[in-house]
């Protein structure tokens, strides 16, 4: 890798060392804040049940719609249902679906972005218009087309609940490829003509080879920047359908679902509103504050 | 610029096409019912329920199904709908005017918020005024439109009771008492619509400026003794418009997204809400006319941006 390190800083695209790229990231103040924020928010939807261990689905009428308290440090909803056990469970599943179908979407455009960006000609051709056409397709009526099509037979072969996170995950994942299909086949054509690419060809590299060892270890950095705010952009998708009441059940308490119960109580308990709300906006605002900087960081030309 | 315009108008229509074949794709191979609930009635013997699949051409194969339903929609027949068995083209053009009113209205009031904006905030850079802008812009993109709709409905109508929160579709513009209304109840949506997409577009300016900044072309324009809003304005301007219509043109999509949950936070009576409340009815023609409807829509804003390039930049019109 020594030959390409200043050859990348030509193309404009990121070392591979993640280590120099992780430090520049703790330096930059907004960053290492961003970093701070999410990884807290991780730790406590994944710990936080186990500390706070109060059940996020018994139902008491006689503590409907609590303002927050020591009890009950969110405030309680309209089934008197705790809201801070609600939105940790909750979290869990949004958070899931984020990670899920960012994993996807990265297969997906990896995929269809070097085979363009490798072989050109028809196939490239055949593929950038699969992706122009993906990119002016009008997302959200189409994803919830497809659950309106699609969700009872699944849900009845799946599950309820592992059923809808499939069918969420894979119509949010399929639908946010063609971004990073652009950013692969970019970096493909700009690179496949480089010395050090035409020398491995003529070593006899494989087209695996050659893409394995050459030509993606040097896309990485923008690909890691795209999955970034990729998780969040499926997170509130997520939450979307499910404020539209059209994602998970009311017993799976995703963040966006607890938004689409809490409208008609709004005006007596704004409470039951604000948390579940903030925690979108925080989640989502660290992963694109971490992707800015990730840009910066990664880019050092951007600078 | 006429060739120009008719090679985009061309070039248009094989999308929709391949937009409107994924769609119908879509319906052919869910594995539920169209019929719907009339599938799952049991008062219908299964004979009638073969004579209304067959009234209604189900039993033809998949291209001729297509081909059938993508003619009929052309002619502007979009079926019937299964629940208030009103044509769906009738439902659709009583609430379009509604969803582009309330969308134009918001995406006016973000350009014209956004450009001075931007432009000021890149030519401040790193000044605190600039870091304020963009502090907030950056948060306003990271807001999704649905909390903010709730927000402001906490704040606006229940807690200082200034607007309305749920839009009546009863007022008539024909009416001068009811106008005033109509406008009151409008701006919450508006509102939310103009905040997400004011952020979007400010940071879309904000980076083509600070790209434009340093060219050489800025620096003779300096040299050359012209006035500073002469260069801002039409020297940097007119390059920076480039990549800022690329960009608005990548993000129509979510400009529809944004109208769609507004209008459902709100009970705007526009199609975004009529597509959600189809949905809980299991109104199957509606649903499917109301998401081609959005295809054609960005369609359309694709192409207008796309004339909007041809505009701008003479090389797009006679490159080919």
């Amino acid at each position: 890798m020594t030959e390409s390190a200043p050859l990348n800083a030509a193309v404009g695209l990121a070392s591979t060392g993640s280590a120099p790229a992780m430090r520049r990231l703790w330096r930059d103040r907004t960053g290492a804040l961003a970093l701070v924020v999410l990884a807290a928010i991780v730790l406590m939807v994944w710990v936080g049940p186990l500390i706070y261990p109060v059940s996020p689905s018994e139902i008491s009428f006689d503590r409907a719609l609590l303002p927050p308290s020591s009890a009950h440090p969110f405030g309680t909803n309209d089934l008197g249902q705790d809201q801070l056990a609600r939105i940790l469970s909750g979290g869990r599943i949004s958070l899931a679906v984020g990670v899920t179908a960012m994993a996807i979407a990265i297969t997906l455009g990896l995929l269809v972005g070097s085979l363009a960006g490798f072989y050109g000609g028809w196939i490239d051709g055949g593929l950038m218009r699969l992706t122009d056409l993906f990119l002016s397709l009008p997302q959200l009526p189409l994803v919830l087309l497809v659950i309106y099509l699609f969700g009872e037979p699944v849900r009845r072969a799946l599950g309820p609940e592992q059923g809808v996170f499939v069918l969420v995950v894979s119509v949010i994942g399929g639908l946010n490829w063609m971004s990073v299909a652009r950013l692969v086949r970019a970096g493909f054509l700009s690179l496949k003509y480089r010395n050090f690419v035409q020398a491995a060809v003529a070593l006899g590299a494989s087209p695996w080879e050659l893409m394995r060892d050459h030509l993606l270890p040097n896309v990485v950095g923008p690909v890691t920047v795209a999955a970034t705010l990729a998780v969040g952009n499926a997170i509130l998708a997520e939450s979307t359908l499910s404020f539209l009441g059209l994602g998970f059940s009311p017993d799976v308490p995703t963040w966006g679902r607890m938004l689409f119960d809490a409208q008609n109580y709004m005006e007596a308990a704004p409470h039951v509103v604000i948390f579940p709300g903030l925690a979108i906006f925080l989640t989502v605002l660290s992963i694109n504050t971490l992707g800015d900087t990730l840009r910066d960081v990664l880019d050092p030309q951007g600078k | 610029m006429l060739t120009y315009l008719l090679k985009r108008l061309i070039t248009a229509i094989p999308t929709l096409i391949a937009i409107s074949m994924v769609i119908f794709a879509i319906l052919a191979l869910a594995p539920g019912n169209p019929l719907g609930d009339l599938a799952a009635n049991p008062a219908i013997t299964a004979e009638v329920r073969e004579n209304i699949r067959r009234s209604l051409g189900l039993d033809q194969p998949l291209p001729v199904r297509y081909v059938k339903w993508s003619l009929a929609f052309l002619t502007g027949n979009m079926g019937y709908s299964l629940t208030s068995r009103a044509p769906v083209s009738e439902l659709i053009w009583q609430r379009l005017p509604v969803t582009l009113g309330i969308l134009g209205v918001a995406y006016g009031i973000s350009l014209s918020l956004a450009f001075p904006l931007g432009i000021f905030s890149a030519l401040r850079r790193h000044s605190w005024l600039d870091r304020l802008i963009s502090t907030v812009a950056f948060a306003g993109f990271s807001l999704p439109t649905f909390f903010t709709g709730l927000l402001f409905i906490l704040l606006f109508s229940v807690r200082l009771g200034w607007f309305p929160f749920i839009y009546s579709s009863t007022l008539s513009w024909s009416d001068w008492s009811d106008l005033g209304a109509i406008v009151r109840q409008s701006i919450l949506p508006i509102g939310v619509l103009v905040m997400f997409q004011t952020a979007v577009l400010l940071r879309f300016i904000r980076a083509a400026v600070l790209e434009e900044l340093p060219q050489g072309y800025v620096q003779t324009a300096r040299a050359k003794g012209l006035p500073h809003p002469r260069v801002v304005g039409v020297h940097i301007l007119r390059n920076a418009l480039m990549p800022v219509v690329t960009l608005v043109a990548l993000d129509i999509p979510t400009l529809f997204t944004g109208s769609l949950v507004t209008e459902q936070v709100f009970r705007v009576p526009g199609i975004g809400s009529l597509l959600i409340d189809s949905i809980y009815r299991g109104d199957t023609p509606v649903v499917m006319a109301i998401a081609f409807i959005y295809a054609i829509l960005v369609v359309i804003f694709n192409l207008v941006a796309d004339i909007l390039y041809g505009v701008i930049d003479p090389r797009v019109r006679y490159a080919d």
